[in-house]
């Protein structure tokens, strides 16, 4: 586990939150490792603790939130133990964040070309002229196309993919170590989805900066990730490579989530999808949090929380279906095949939009 | 910018034309006359004042003759004050009144939106529940109470500020702080309101992430954001302010011109009921003028551009 290449590493952390009606369990014993340069993605449902996860990381968590046990290592160094001004020095310079919507992650009333400078202007003291020389070099980077004259726009002169392209450019003007792109593409029509993840890739390469990418997305998954962690009730179920995770998913959760996702071979009328709803995490189940939804669950699901199972050495899934006293059971042998085809359909689909040049963006100018 | 300034004359004019026609008639409604000693005086004796002052004349005319003269800058002479002009009664007498009422919206404001963003910072803490409380009470207590007890307190018993006196900057303390309270109260509600708002919100939580301090959060992001509705009460506010609270200057003996408007309206001295209306929709036009053009300077989303494109 203590790897030397691991640039961030979230061991055991708990956190609730603090309400009316008691602890709210969010992260319920998380660990994660991010390594140097790769691209880490977190899926899961709403409400599975992904986004609490990466705010914990960043401290900027609501404040009734309580983390209860664990440790956030960035480069050796315990985040959670440092004061909120050593945090402060880190946020936007070691670690950056991208946000979901770009509408309402611009300040409406800054000049965006200041807004892309500030990190500048609060982490290497640089003067204002000179910090703007650099938002206007990070504005070309992004492909804000006649960056010159947009540098003293506002963010309303913006459309959504411009905008999030300065988010990004706000995020990466200090070149980070880790960028959290929490649900990035989200909020953006599907067209410009693909401009933004090429954007996203191409600068990693460029600035060579490790990515934890949140989504709920698993088609975004198969282009962008290199390694893929399952969050389900605010616990990682399952975290392989992107190729495990699509082709030999081990975990009941893991199966659901993949065949509830449309592909074009997907026959029969109605889409599967997981039925009922996630626990209520202010009391979170014995045992297995996914039992109840599960159609493979076995008795001692209800009973003990399964450990991690290995399948291999960097595949993990926490299920009792792992163990070698569980009976055998065949995941669906059309969903298997599906997710086969689904994945290589991903890839082709990324590769042909990579190669393709980028469709000019349509801006909206007052 | 200038077509846009252009316009906004051309509709503060038409304005006043409007305020002065419907006050004209409205005021020729009020019951009795512009004569002290009614009774004492004969019918030849009423005529001649009447003929003196022009009132003799049918109601238009005396509508249009008034008009004539406003365009060219005469606004007549107060019945009340010894045939004084009513430019010059009331030029002499609105110093004071806009001095008090500016002093007090500066004080008030500045103060307002300092204690608002505290409360908004420390939500849910003492200090929000103060800033609450203070904000209630400025808006609750009246100003006429509040002046007395300044008086009361500040004045008589610890002597630090003349009580009720014209002079110097001494003199304007208690009644600005009596009218700024309001101001203060005001602000502070609409800010700490909007400021609780702004900081939950998407790009106070990017600023953050930037890696800003608290307040440079506060100073660069949020406070801007919160300021943009406490422009809209802020204006009239102003007007209501600055054009003189008859209470407060009658209680403090301020020279201003609230005072007077109620005199004037109560002895029928219909020129300087028409100065006075026309000064005070004047200055709202141009209050609310300004106002907009701030809106434009705080929240670039509404700038005004000449350009359509």
């Amino acid at each position: 586990m203590d790897n030397e290449k691991d640039i961030l590493e979230v061991r055991n952390l708990q956190v609730n939150f603090k309400t009316y009606a008691g602890d709210v369990k969010a992260i319920r014993n998380v660990n994660l490792d991010l390594r140097k340069g790769e691209t880490l993605a977190i899926v899961g449902e709403s409400g599975s603790g992904k986004s609490v996860t990466t705010r914990t990381i960043m401290g900027l968590n609501a404040t009734n939130a309580d983390i209860v046990s664990g440790s956030i290592l960035y480069k050796g160094q315990d985040l959670l133990k440092k004061s909120e001004k050593e945090m402060q020095a880190i946020r936007g310079q070691d670690i950056a964040e991208i946000f979901q919507d770009p509408m309402t992650s611009l300040d409406p009333t800054m000049r965006i070309g200041r807004q892309i400078a500030e990190p500048l202007m609060v982490h290497k003291g640089m003067k204002k002229e000179k910090a703007l020389a650099q938002a206007l070099e990070m504005m070309k980077l992004v492909g804000i196309t006649d960056a010159e004259n947009r540098i003293n726009d506002y963010p309303h002169q913006f459309s959504g993919g411009m905008r999030q392209r300065i988010v990004i450019a706000i995020a990466l003007i200090n070149y980070p170590e880790v960028l959290i792109a929490d649900e990035p593409t989200t909020a953006l029509d599907v067209t410009i989805q693909a401009q933004i993840l090429n954007l996203m890739k191409e600068l990693q390469d460029k600035i060579s900066t490790s990515i934890i990418f949140i989504t709920h997305d698993l088609g975004v998954v198969a282009g962008m990730a290199d390694r893929v962690a399952v969050m389900y009730a605010g616990k990682i179920v399952e975290y392989g490579t992107v190729d495990e995770i699509f082709y030999n998913p081990k975990h009941p959760y893991t199966w659901g989530l993949l065949s509830s996702m449309p592909t074009l071979d997907s026959s029969g009328d109605s889409l599967p999808s997981i039925p009922g709803t996630p626990p209520d995490l202010l009391d979170p189940p014995t045992g297995d949090a996914f039992a109840a939804r599960n159609a493979y669950a076995l008795k001692i699901d209800t009973e003990k929380e399964p450990p991690f199972f290995k399948v291999s050495d960097t595949h993990y899934a926490a299920t009792w279906l792992l163990h070698p006293d569980a009976p055998k059971v065949t995941p669906p042998t059309q969903i298997v095949e599906r997710q086969k085809k689904y994945a290589k359909m991903q890839k082709d689909w990324l590769a042909s939009q990579k190669a393709s040049t980028p469709i000019e963006e349509e801006e909206e100018q007052q | 910018m200038a077509k846009y300034l252009a316009k906004r004359i051309f509709y503060l004019i038409l304005t006043l034309f409007i305020v002065i026609t419907v006050t004209f008639f409205l005021m020729k409604l009020l019951p009795g006359t512009p004569l002290t000693n009614q009774a004492k005086l004969s019918k030849s004796q009423i005529a001649l004042i009447y003929q003196q002052y022009g009132l003799d004349k049918p109601v238009w005319q005396q509508y249009l003759l008034y008009l004539a003269g406003a365009v060219k800058g005469n606004f007549g002479t107060s019945f009340q004050f010894s045939d004084q002009p009513v430019s010059y009664l009331l030029s002499s007498r609105i110093g004071p009144s806009l001095q008090i009422g500016l002093q007090a919206m500066i004080l008030g404001v500045i103060v307002g939106i300092i204690i608002g963003a505290l409360g908004a910072m420390r939500q849910n803490t003492w200090v929000d529940t103060t800033t609450t409380v203070v904000s209630i009470l400025g808006i609750s207590i009246p100003s006429f109470v509040l002046a007395v007890l300044l008086q009361y307190y500040l004045g008589l018993k610890l002597g630090w500020f003349p009580i009720a006196e014209w002079g110097g900057f001494i003199y304007t303390v208690l009644p600005t702080l009596a009218l700024g309270a309001t101001p203060l109260a005001e602000s502070a509600r609409f800010v700490r309101t909007e400021m609780v708002d702004v900081l939950s919100s998407d790009y106070i939580e990017l600023a953050k992430a930037k890696g800003l301090s608290r307040m440079g959060v506060i100073y660069h992001h949020a406070l801007r954001n919160s300021l943009i509705p406490l422009i809209t009460i802020v204006g009239p506010l102003a007007v209501n302010i600055m054009t003189g609270s008859m209470v407060v200057e009658n209680i403090f003996s301020i020279p201003g011109i609230g005072e007077q408007f109620v005199k004037s309206v109560l002895t029928n001295d219909y020129p300087t009921i028409m100065g006075l209306t026309i000064i005070y929709s004047f200055m709202l036009c141009v209050v609310l003028l300004i106002t907009d053009i701030l809106y434009g300077i705080v929240d670039p989303r509404i700038r005004i551009t000449g350009k359509a494109n």
